[in-house]
């Protein structure tokens, strides 16, 4: 099935896709059929910077378990790490 | 050689005249033959939909598959463009049926053209088949699997496909509805509600549902291929094909 439902959140940071770095606007994250990945359904991300258009685009196809341990090892990672290390306003203060 | 084909990418102008990208094959011999457009899935002009093209082709019609994601910019890749568009909610309905007209124009412009013209989409596509074949003067039109025509998207979807089961009225030419039972999308009762209403206003129709098969059961790429759903799907599609863009 196509589920078409879309998460849209705004990030911060930055990506390497086909054409070098670009600067981190958007991430699209949905359930659905992969482009690439021999799975029926997968759970894909797309980080991208639209105003740099479509090629601004670092593309990921997950199975859900990948995805959860993503998850649970970006959160691992933040518990470890002291709060705020990694945070925008650091830089900013 | 009666078999030989040509394949290549072409452009033509579509939807107010903006240049599109599309894939043609068409036979080398100079036989009377009938055109069909391809409306690709939603995942956008992809190697899988150029092998259907090149079917249509080896079977005796010029087909052609526009890349609906043109817009979304010369020189990048398919996929990309497919993200792209999908971000933005998918393509306007407008500029679509503009699209296809533009192709099913440049098919009749080619040498052997019959004149008859029929439409064929898959996933999103299927519905977009059905909206041209309700917008535009066409002779046969195949959905297959899509979603949509008579149900709303679900409420936290992007995508901006509307019903469109109010144009059936304007329904130009015989339809063809193959789909598979175990699909959600368009699930039995919504291709139930639709055979239905084809069925009170009189307008011709066939629909197939495969039992053991969901969506894109045509796509030989993905594990969703059910090969005995697809081999019949595609002996239908020619026999229909076979009755309506015959000379």
């Amino acid at each position: 099935m196509c589920t078409y439902l879309t998460e849209k959140i705004e990030l911060d940071g930055a990506a390497k896709g086909a054409s070098g770095w670009f600067t981190l606007r958007e991430g699209l994250v949905y359930v659905d059929h992969p482009y690439h990945a021999c799975q029926e359904h997968t759970v894909n991300i797309d980080f991208t910077n639209p105003g740099e258009g479509p090629s601004a685009r670092v593309a990921v196809e997950l199975t859900e378990e990948a995805a959860v341990a993503l998850v649970e090892a970006i959160q691992q990672a933040l518990a470890t790490a002291p709060p705020g290390l990694a945070s925008a306003r650091r830089g900013a203060a | 050689m009666d078999d030989a084909l040509w394949a290549g990418t072409v452009t033509y102008p579509g939807h107010e005249s903006a240049e599109l990208e599309a894939y043609l094959a068409r036979p080398l011999g100079d036989r009377p033959r009938g055109g069909v457009v391809v409306i690709h899935h939603m995942p956008g002009y992809d190697e899988a939909t150029k092998a259907i093209v090149r079917t249509f082709a080896a079977h005796g019609y010029a087909a052609v598959c526009p890349n609906l994601y043109s817009r979304e910019g010369a020189g990048v890749s398919p996929d990309d463009q497919a993200a792209a568009a999908r971000a933005k909610g998918g393509v306007p309905d407008e500029q679509l049926v503009g699209d296809v007209g533009g192709s099913a124009a440049y098919l009749n412009s080619l040498d052997g053209a019959n004149g008859k013209i029929g439409v064929i989409g898959y996933c999103s596509g299927g519905r977009q088949a059905f909206m041209a074949a309700c917008s535009l003067r066409l002779d046969a039109a195949v959905d297959c699997y899509g979603a949509f025509v008579v149900n709303a998207p679900p409420a936290a979807s992007p995508m901006k496909a509307r019903p469109v089961l109010d144009l059936a009225p304007d329904l130009s030419c015989p339809l063809l509805g193959l789909f598979g039972a175990d699909d959600q999308y368009p699930g039995p009762e919504e291709v139930g509600v639709l055979s239905a209403e084809l069925e009170k206003l009189g307008k011709e129709h066939e629909f197939h549902s495969y039992p053991g098969a969901g969506h894109a059961f045509f796509a030989v790429d993905r594990p969703s291929y059910r090969p005995g759903a697809a081999m019949d799907g595609w002996k239908k599609i020619f026999d229909f094909y076979g009755r309506h863009l015959a000379a």
